[in-house]
């Protein structure tokens, strides 16, 4: 195999500093004892992270988005599971059409799904409320699950699987001790996934979120447009935190390269 | 296999459940949009019972929208062009490093995937801010400061820093299935550097670079939170006036109408550069 040369080296660097310079400078605007937006100079401070364990709204924020988020990730992967069983080990008529119907949230756009959420829940006088927001984040993270849990079970040896229904174990025991293990890691790591996006997401909630379920990432939104303060620096530096800990977390269990880039 | 000893039932009562609720929350939604954006809007009364085809005729005719659709097209495509001219080459250096640095460099890359939008765009409004550090480094060299924040520019650079993982994923996928051992025995085989790179790795490039494009521009057409953050109150883009659309005019069919053109362009544009996809494969893998 051929080395990068120093060209290739450089140009490296830059991307490098390109793709951290705007997380390196909120993980430092966030440590500053003044009162704007500025590089921490004089000394560090923990006062802005204070505040935000003292704002209430965003810490009522925080929570609201730690519960749909383990929410719909959850519910998420009691559709895509069975789903995906029927996908990848039936041929009938509509496969390819309930295929396409799960994986669509990936192809509209998010701003077309809020638009159209916020239509029918208007209709349905249903505007504002968790349980149907929920509903509106596992549509969004479903697609997510199902993919790595298809992926799971393309690449799956039948022959165990085969021997325990040989051997007498119904269908529901077979999978239960045996499909299941197997595919594991692609049902947690879809979980995370599903968690991961739905923690995140703006461009939907912002349709259908109203005053008390408002979402962390809404909150943030609205903050900023308002007013710019450190707070937010250090409310973006424990976003980073924390997304960086689920990070280290699914790259330890399962290769986060394999997760986002390869489908196996 | 369990699939032939079955009834056909099987697979609908597995994945029925699931069809319901995408049915109901994805395909009925989209059909009530559609249809609202048929319906007639009042600014005193609201949306009226009645049938037109006005917001559609509005938007391809009125200059305020066509600027918006213009700049939201030339943005998307400018962001396109970039991240491939940026990831093309840094998924090629990542995939000839040796481990342990190119699961780390990659991770570096592509885990800001994870990190919320609204985080990052923020991160570039503190860089690009008149007295942001960009602004700081060009006075430093001596030049003078530029208003980077609120222009197009700074929308682009936060655009391709999101973008840029999605362009770099498909592109590091396509150069895996190359085995390396073919670019060397074209050098073996007298061909110049250069000569591999065209002939060997960039025909694999090319679909890698070619879905990721796909994916970049649809995000880039659609994005919300970078406009709305860096863009400021005029520089709207289609998904920050859908937005005004609805949660300041408050003209939910006008809107609406907005929203079925993007998803149905975006739906388009996927048609048309999947069968590009797909003849080009044809050609080049036979």
């Amino acid at each position: 195999m051929q080395k990068n040369g120093p060209v290739a080296l450089i140009f490296h660097v830059l991307v490098l500093t390109f793709v951290l310079a705007p997380l390196v400078i909120i993980c430092l605007v966030a440590f500053t004892p003044e009162n704007t937006l500025s590089l921490p100079t004089t000394g560090l401070s923990l006062r802005w992270f204070k505040a935000v364990f003292e704002h209430p709204d965003f810490m009522a924020s925080f929570w609201n988005s730690i519960w749909l988020a383990t929410l719909s990730a959850t519910l998420a992967v009691a559709f895509a599971v069975p789903a995906a069983l029927a996908i990848s080990r039936y041929t009938f008529p509509g496969r390819d059409f309930l295929n396409a119907l799960f994986l669509s949230p990936l192809i509209i756009p998010h701003l077309v799904l809020g638009v159209a959420f916020l239509r029918l829940f208007a209709l349905l006088g249903a505007t504002g409320s968790f349980a149907w927001l929920v509903a509106t984040h596992i549509i969004v993270v479903t697609p997510y699950v199902l993919r790595l849990v298809l992926a799971a079970l393309s690449g799956l040896d039948r022959s165990a699987e085969q021997a325990a229904r040989t051997l007498g174990a119904g269908e529901w025991t077979a999978f239960r001790r045996i499909t299941a293990p197997m595919i594991l890691p692609g049902i947690t790591g879809g979980w995370l996934l599903a968690f991961i996006n739905s923690f995140d997401e703006l461009t939907m909630s912002i349709f259908v979120t109203s005053p008390a379920t408002v979402t962390l990432p809404v909150r943030m939104y609205m903050y900023a447009t308002e007013s710019i303060d450190p707070m937010m620096a250090a409310v973006s530096a424990l976003m980073i935190a924390i997304t960086a800990a689920a990070m280290l977390v699914l790259d330890r269990a399962f290769g986060l390269d394999r997760i986002l880039v390869g489908q196996r | 296999m369990i699939a032939r000893s079955s009834t056909l039932s099987a697979p609908w009562l597995l994945a029925g459940p699931g069809a319901l609720f995408f049915f109901g929350l994805v395909l009925l939604p989209l059909a009530l949009t559609v249809i609202l954006s048929f319906h007639a809007y009042d600014h005193s009364t609201g949306i009226q019972n009645a049938f037109t085809v006005s917001h559609y005729i509005t938007v391809v005719t009125d200059g305020y929208y066509l600027e918006i659709f213009w700049r939201t097209l030339r943005i998307a495509a400018l962001t396109t062009l970039i991240c491939a001219a940026i990831g093309v080459p840094e998924a090629y250096i990542l995939s000839r490093m040796r481990d342990p640095w190119r699961s780390v460099f990659l991770l570096v890359i592509i885990g800001p995937l994870l990190v919320s939008v609204v985080v990052r765009t923020f991160g570039w409004s503190m860089l690009l801010g008149s007295q942001g550090l960009v602004n700081q480094a060009l006075q430093l060299v001596g030049f003078a400061p530029v208003r980077i924040l609120y222009t197009e520019t700074a929308i682009v650079i936060a655009l391709v820093h999101v973008m840029l993982p999605f362009m770099v994923i498909p592109v590091w996928t396509a150069l895996q299935k190359l085995d390396p051992m073919v670019e060397a025995a074209a050098w073996t085989l007298g061909a110049s550097h250069f000569t591999a790179l065209r002939r060997v790795v960039m025909p694999q490039v090319t679909l890698g670079m070619l879905s990721g494009s796909l994916i970049v521009f649809g995000l880039s057409a659609s994005a919300f939170a970078v406009p709305a953050l860096l863009g400021g109150r005029r520089l709207k883009m289609v998904a920050t006036l859908v937005y005004d659309e609805y949660l300041h005019e408050l003209n939910w069919p006008l809107g609406a109408a907005i929203a079925i053109i993007v998803l149905v362009a975006n739906l388009c544009i996927m048609l048309a550069y999947n069968r590009m996809v797909e003849a080009r494969a044809r050609r080049t893998l036979g």
